[in-house]
C-alpha cells in the first residue's frame, strides 16, 4: 500500500505506527528496521492483533474452570463437554470491512471464525451472528444490512457450517458503524485437540488452500485499527482494498482436508492465516513454541505477479493454513490434499531458537528469497508475537455521565395506547435467518428465534453422546450505555435466562467488546467498567472467560458506539430427549410470572432507565439502571433450567411455554409469546404501563397446566411467583392497558422487517 | 441384510453425513462415495446429497455432471437402480440429463431456508411407493438455486405421464406448477428439493420425511432382491 499522494508522511506512520512504537522497534533489533520489518511490526502491532489498548484490562477477566482445556490466547477457547467429546467455541468482529463493503466484509468474518475452530481439531458445526445497525429509515443502513445478511449467508450455506441463531439490533449510534460480530462453536473427540504452535528443527512450514493476492493488505491496521472520517466516498471508500474476498468453496476443503490431516495425526501443529496473514502465523506459531522459523517468500504461490516481500508477508487473502508437518509426513499430507484439491506448499522450515544478550532462547523470524538465499528480514518472532506495545490509556467517565443518570422515564406521562407502542416493538427476524441454512449437520432443536440456540452435541466423527450443547449472544447498549458496568453483569444474567429457557445451564463464556476510540478517556472508561463488571459477574456466577475478541475504533467523525460487549454463552444439556417448551403456550395454560416483581432501586418499583419504551418511543436515553441481584438470579436459573430440564430429558413436561423478559419489558415477552402460540391471553394485576414495559432483571414468564405445582417449586427454590395470566382465545389483554387482537399482532410482527426494507410480500 | 445405500460426496457436498445417519436411523447402510470414483461398488440405491458441489461454480451441477462417478450412475439408472437427488442432487441429476428442465433462482432471489407443506401427487415413484397421493408433510427446503422450470411439453409430458411426485402446499420459490420434486419415466429416478432427511427426526421438529427415505430403503431391498 502506498501513501496518499496528498500525505507525505513518514512511511511508519502511513503504516499505522506511531514514532515512539517505531522508536520501541529500533531498540529490539538494535538498528532501524527495513521496509519488510516496519511492516510486520506495522500489522502486529495493530490495535487487531496486539490488543494494545485494551490487555492490561483484559487480564482481569477469570479464564479458569474445572471444565475449561484451553482459555484465552489461542484460536479459540475449548472445554470439556463429557462423554469425550470437547467443545470449541470463538467470537469475533468483522465490524470496519463490514462498513466498507458488507457483503465480502460479513462473508470473511464467516471464513476467519470457522478456521479458528477447525485449527483446534474441532468441526465446525454452528454459527450465530450479533448484527447492529442505524435504523433502517436510512437507505445506507438497507444497504448494510441486505449486503450483510447476503455475504453470511452466501458464505455460510456454501461452506457447510449451519448459522443456527444470532441477534439483530437497530440504534442510531452504529448508523457510521455498524457492527457485525461473528460466533462460531465446534466440536471434537478430546484426544483430537491440538495447538497452534511450532516445534522440531527441521520441520515443515506448509501453507494449504488459496494463492496469495494483493487483496487485504492492511486490513488489521489502516483499516480495522482506525477509524472513519465519517465523510461518505472520501477517504473511508479508499480503504476498500483492505476488505478481502472469500471463497467459500476453498474453505470447505480446506475444512475436510485439515480434519483428515489432523485426524490422521499428520501434523505437529496448525494455526490460520486471518489479520495480518503470513507475518501473524508464522510468529505467532514460533513464538509460541519457543522456535524460530525461516519463511522463503518466494515459495508462497501467489495470484498476482510483482507482489513485494512485504506485501506476500502481510496479505490477509482468505482461505489459508499455516501446518507444521514432519518431512517424514510431508507425502502423507501432499496426498490429502491433492485428494481435497487443496494447494499445498512448503513455505519454510523450523529452527532452533538462538542464545540472546541475556542468555535466554530466542526464535527468530527470518524472511528469505529461496529456501537458503538471502535474508530480507530477520527479527525475534516472539517481538513479533507478544511483545507488542501495551499501553495504560488515560480514562475518565464521560462528562454528563451524573446528568444522564438522574432522568429516570418512568416520571414521563404514558402514551393513550400503550397497545401502539407495543406494536411498534415487535418484529419478527426470520426476514434474516430464513436465509441462512439453520438446520444442516441434523442437530439443530431449537434455531434461530428462540431464547436460546439448542444443538444435539453430534457431528461427524465424535463419540455418540445424548448430550446437548446451547448457545446464546447477547448484548444490551441503552444498559451498557447508561452503566457499562451493571449493563454488562445484565447481559450476562440475559444469557443465563436464555440457556434455562431450553434447560441448559452456563458453563463458559467468550466475549466481543465493541467499542469507540480508545484515544479517547471515556471509551477506555468504558472498557474498563465493562471488564470490572464483566469480572465480577463471571465471578458471581462461577463462569470462566475462555475467549474474546476486542474491536475499537468504532467511531466516525468522532463520535464513538456506544459500549456494546457482546457475549457468547455456552451452556449444557446432559440429556436432550425431547424438545423445549419454546416461546408460546398451550391455550388453556396458567401464566406463571417467575422472579421479582418490584425494583429495590431509588427510582420506584418500574423503573424505565435503559428500556426500549423509553429509547425508542420517548427518545430518552437517561436513568440509572435497576439493581440486579446476583443470588435471586440464580435461584431463578436454576429453577427454570432444572424444570425444561427435566423435560427436554424426556421427563413430563411441567411447562407448555417459557420465555425470559429483557429487552421490551414484559409487553413483548407477552406479545412473542401469544405469536408463537397463535393465541391469545388475559393478564391481570400490573400496576400500569411502566410495569408492562420495565426491563427489571431476573423475571420469565412460564405457562403451565400444573401452575400449583410450578408454584410450590418456585417457593422451595426460593423463587418469587404469582399467577398473573391465562392463555387462551384470540386476543392478548392485559387487564387497563392492552386489548389486541393476536392475528393483528402475529401479521405485524412478520411484516415489520420487510416493510422496513421495503419488499412488499 | 439391510439395504445399502451409497451417498456420492463431490468437493463441496455438505449433506453427505445428514443422509448417512437418517438412513441409518431407519435400518439402512450408508456408504460415502468419492466423486473421483467410476465404480460406485456394491450398492442397492444411490442418493446425491445437497450441497454446493464444485462450490456450485458456474451453475449448480453444471461441473458435477463430469465427475467420474456420474456415469457410473448413469449405467446404475439406466439398469433400474434407485436414484435419488435431493435439493443441490436434483440439479445435478438436471444438468446430467437424467431428469428434465431446470433449477432457477428462487422467486425473491434469495435463499430460503424453512420448512413447508408438500403434496405427495404419486405412488409411482422410488420415495412415494406404499405412500397415499394427497399425503401433505412438513419438510425443510434449503436453496437459492429451487425454482423447478421446464418447457410447455415436458411440463404436460410430465403431468400426463403422472411424473409429478411433490407439489408445494406453500409454493414460496415460484416453481411451476408447484412442483417440488420429479421422476423419471420408469420411476426410478427422482430428484426433489425439500430435504427429507431434514425431517425424520421428532426431535428436530418433523418427522415427516421419513416416509419417503423407507420407500426408498423399500426400493433398494427389491432392487437387490430382482
Amino acid at each position: 500500500m502506498s501513501p496518499p499522494a496528498e500525505a507525505p508522511e513518514p512511511l511508519h506512520r502511513a503504516l499505522g505506527l506511531t514514532d515512539d512504537e517505531l522508536a520501541s522497534v529500533v531498540a529490539v533489533l538494535g538498528r532501524e528496521p527495513n521496509r519488510l520489518e516496519l511492516s510486520l511490526y506495522s500489522v502486529m502491532w495493530s490495535e487487531h492483533c496486539s490488543y494494545k489498548s485494551s490487555r492490561v484490562h483484559l487480564a482481569r477477566l477469570p479464564t479458569a474452570g474445572p471444565a475449561v482445556l484451553v482459555g484465552p490466547g489461542e484460536n479459540a477457547g475449548v472445554i470439556d463437554a463429557g462423554d469425550g467429546i470437547a467443545v470449541a467455541i470463538r467470537i469475533e468482529s468483522h465490524n470496519h470491512p463490514s462498513a466498507i463493503e458488507p457483503h465480502q466484509g460479513a462473508a470473511t468474518g464467516v471464513g476467519g471464525i470457522l478456521r479458528d475452530i477447525f485449527t483446534m481439531g474441532a468441526r465446525p458445526l454452528a454459527v450465530m451472528d450479533p448484527l447492529f445497525f442505524g435504523p433502517l429509515d436510512e437507505p445506507r443502513q438497507r444497504w448494510l444490512l441486505e449486503g450483510v445478511v447476503g455475504g453470511i449467508a452466501a458464505y455460510g450455506n456454501s461452506v457447510g457450517v449451519p448459522t443456527v441463531g444470532g441477534e439483530l439490533t437497530f440504534d442510531r449510534c452504529y448508523g457510521q458503524n455498524p457492527l457485525v460480530n461473528v460466533l462460531c462453536m465446534g466440536a471434537l473427540p478430546v484426544d483430537r485437540l491440538v495447538l497452534g504452535r511450532a516445534s522440531g528443527r527441521g520441520n515443515l512450514a506448509v501453507l494449504l488452500g488459496a494463492t496469495t493476492g494483493r487483496d487485504g493488505i492492511g486490513g488489521v491496521s489502516v483499516l480495522a485499527s482506525a477509524g472513519f472520517s465519517g465523510d461518505p466516498g472520501a477517504r473511508d471508500d479508499a480503504k476498500r482494498p483492505s476488505v478481502q474476498v472469500g471463497d467459500p468453496f476453498e474453505e470447505k476443503r480446506l475444512i475436510e482436508a485439515c480434519l483428515s490431516l489432523l485426524d490422521q495425526g499428520l501434523v505437529v501443529g496448525i494455526q490460520d492465516l486471518g489479520g495480518a496473514g503470513l507475518a501473524c502465523a508464522t510468529s505467532e506459531t514460533a513464538a509460541r513454541g519457543g522456535v524460530g522459523m525461516d519463511v522463503d517468500v518466494s515459495a508462497v504461490p501467489r495470484r498476482q505477479e510483482g507482489m513485494a516481500p512485504w506485501e506476500v508477508m502481510t496479505s490477509e487473502s482468505q482461505e489459508r493454513m499455516l501446518a507444521i508437518v514432519t518431512p517424514t509426513d510431508w507425502p502423507a499430507v501432499a496426498e490429502v490434499c491433492r485428494r481435497w484439491e487443496v494447494r499445498a506448499t512448503v513455505v519454510g522450515r523450523v529452527t532452533d531458537p538462538e542464545t540472546g544478550p541475556d542468555g535466554r532462547p530466542v526464535g527468530r523470524l527470518r524472511v528469505r528469497e529461496g529456501a537458503d538465499g538471502p535474508v530480507l528480514a530477520d527479527v525475534p518472532a516472539a517481538s513479533l508475537a507478544v511483545d507488542a506495545p501495551k499501553y495504560r490509556r488515560p480514562m475518565a467517565p464521560p462528562a454528563d455521565l451524573d446528568r444522564r443518570r438522574a432522568g429516570e422515564p418512568s416520571r414521563l406521562a404514558g402514551p393513550s395506547d400503550w397497545g401502539a407502542d407495543l406494536r411498534a416493538m415487535l418484529a419478527d427476524p426470520s426476514w434474516v435467518y430464513r436465509q441462512y441454512d439453520h438446520q444442516l449437520f441434523l442437530n439443530t432443536v431449537e434455531g434461530p428465534g428462540g431464547d436460546a440456540a439448542l444443538l444435539r452435541l453430534a457431528g461427524p466423527g465424535l463419540p455418540p453422546s445424548r448430550r446437548g450443547v446451547a448457545v446464546t449472544t447477547d448484548s444490551n447498549p441503552r444498559w451498557c450505555s447508561l452503566d457499562p458496568r451493571a449493563g454488562v453483569a445484565m447481559v450476562l444474567a440475559e444469557a443465563l435466562a436464555n440457556l434455562a429457557c431450553v434447560g441448559a445451564r452456563a458453563v463458559a463464556v467468550v466475549n466481543c467488546l465493541n467499542f469507540g476510540n480508545p484515544e479517547h478517556p471515556e471509551v477506555m472508561w468504558q472498557l474498563s467498567e465493562t471488564v470490572d463488571g464483566l469480572a465480577g459477574a463471571c465471578s458471581t456466577f462461577g463462569l470462566p472467560v475462555i475467549g474474546g475478541n476486542v474491536s475499537l475504533y468504532n467511531e466516525s467523525g468522532g463520535a464513538d458506539i456506544d459500549p456494546t460487549p457482546v457475549l457468547g454463552t455456552l451452556g449444557l444439556v446432559d440429556r436432550l430427549a425431547a424438545r423445549p417448551p419454546g416461546v408460546g403456550w398451550r391455550e388453556g395454560s396458567s401464566l406463571v410470572l417467575l422472579g421479582t416483581r418490584r425494583s429495590a432501586g431509588p427510582d420506584g418499583p418500574h423503573p424505565l432507565a435503559g428500556s426500549r419504551w423509553a429509547a425508542e418511543r420517548r427518545g430518552v436515553r437517561t436513568g440509572a439502571l435497576p439493581p440486579l441481584d446476583p443470588g435471586a438470579h440464580r435461584r431463578l436459573v436454576d429453577l427454570v433450567a432444572a424444570v425444561v430440564g427435566e423435560g427436554v430429558a424426556g421427563g413430563r413436561p411441567l411447562l407448555s411455554g417459557v420465555h425470559d423478559v429483557s429487552g421490551g419489558g414484559l409487553a413483548v415477552t407477552l406479545a412473542e409469546m401469544a405469536v408463537g402460540a397463535g393465541s391469545g391471553a388475559r393478564v391481570w394485576g400490573l400496576s400500569g404501563g411502566a410495569e408492562l414495559f420495565t426491563e427489571l432483571p431476573s423475571r420469565m414468564v412460564a405457562a403451565t397446566e400444573h401452575p400449583e405445582e410450578l408454584c410450590a417449586r418456585a417457593v422451595s427454590a426460593g423463587v418469587p411467583a404469582e399467577v398473573v395470566g391465562q392463555s387462551g382465545g384470540k386476543r392478548l389483554a392485559v387487564d387497563g392497558l392492552v386489548d389486541l387482537e393476536v392475528a393483528g399482532l402475529r401479521e405485524g410482527w412478520r411484516a415489520a422487517l420487510p416493510a422496513a426494507l421495503g419488499e412488499t410480500a | 441384510m439391510a439395504p445399502r445405500v451409497g451417498v456420492v460426496v463431490f468437493p463441496g457436498t455438505n449433506c453427505e453425513h445428514d443422509v448417512v445417519q437418517a438412513v441409518t436411523w431407519l435400518g439402512g447402510r450408508a456408504e460415502l462415495v468419492w466423486h473421483g470414483s467410476g465404480d460406485l461398488g456394491p450398492v442397492d440405491a444411490v442418493v446425491l446429497p445437497g450441497g454446493f458441489a464444485h462450490g456450485d461454480y458456474l451453475r449448480p451441477g453444471a461441473i458435477a455432471r463430469f465427475s467420474p462417478v456420474m456415469k457410473a450412475v448413469e449405467r446404475f439408472a439406466a439398469a433400474g437402480g434407485p436414484v435419488v437427488g435431493i435439493c443441490n442432487g436434483f440439479q445435478v441429476l438436471t444438468e446430467a440429463g437424467l431428469l428434465p428442465g431446470a433449477l432457477q433462482k428462487n422467486r425473491h432471489l434469495r435463499f430460503l431456508c424453512t420448512t413447508v407443506g408438500v403434496r405427495v401427487v404419486t405412488s409411482t415413484s422410488v420415495v412415494t411407493g406404499g405412500v397415499a397421493p394427497g399425503t401433505e408433510l412438513r419438510i425443510p427446503i434449503n436453496h437459492f438455486l429451487g425454482s423447478y422450470v421446464c418447457d410447455r411439453a415436458t411440463l404436460a409430458r410430465l403431468q400426463a405421464e403422472d411424473r409429478v411426485v411433490l407439489r408445494y402446499v406453500e409454493n414460496l420459490n415460484g416453481s411451476v406448477d408447484d412442483i417440488a420434486g420429479i421422476r423419471n419415466a420408469a420411476g426410478n429416478v427422482v430428484g426433489l428439493m425439500p430435504h427429507p432427511e431434514r425431517a425424520c427426526d421428532p426431535l428436530l421438529g418433523s418427522a415427516d420425511g421419513a416416509v419417503l427415505l423407507r420407500s426408498l430403503l423399500e426400493a433398494a431391498a427389491s432392487s437387490r432382491a430382482a
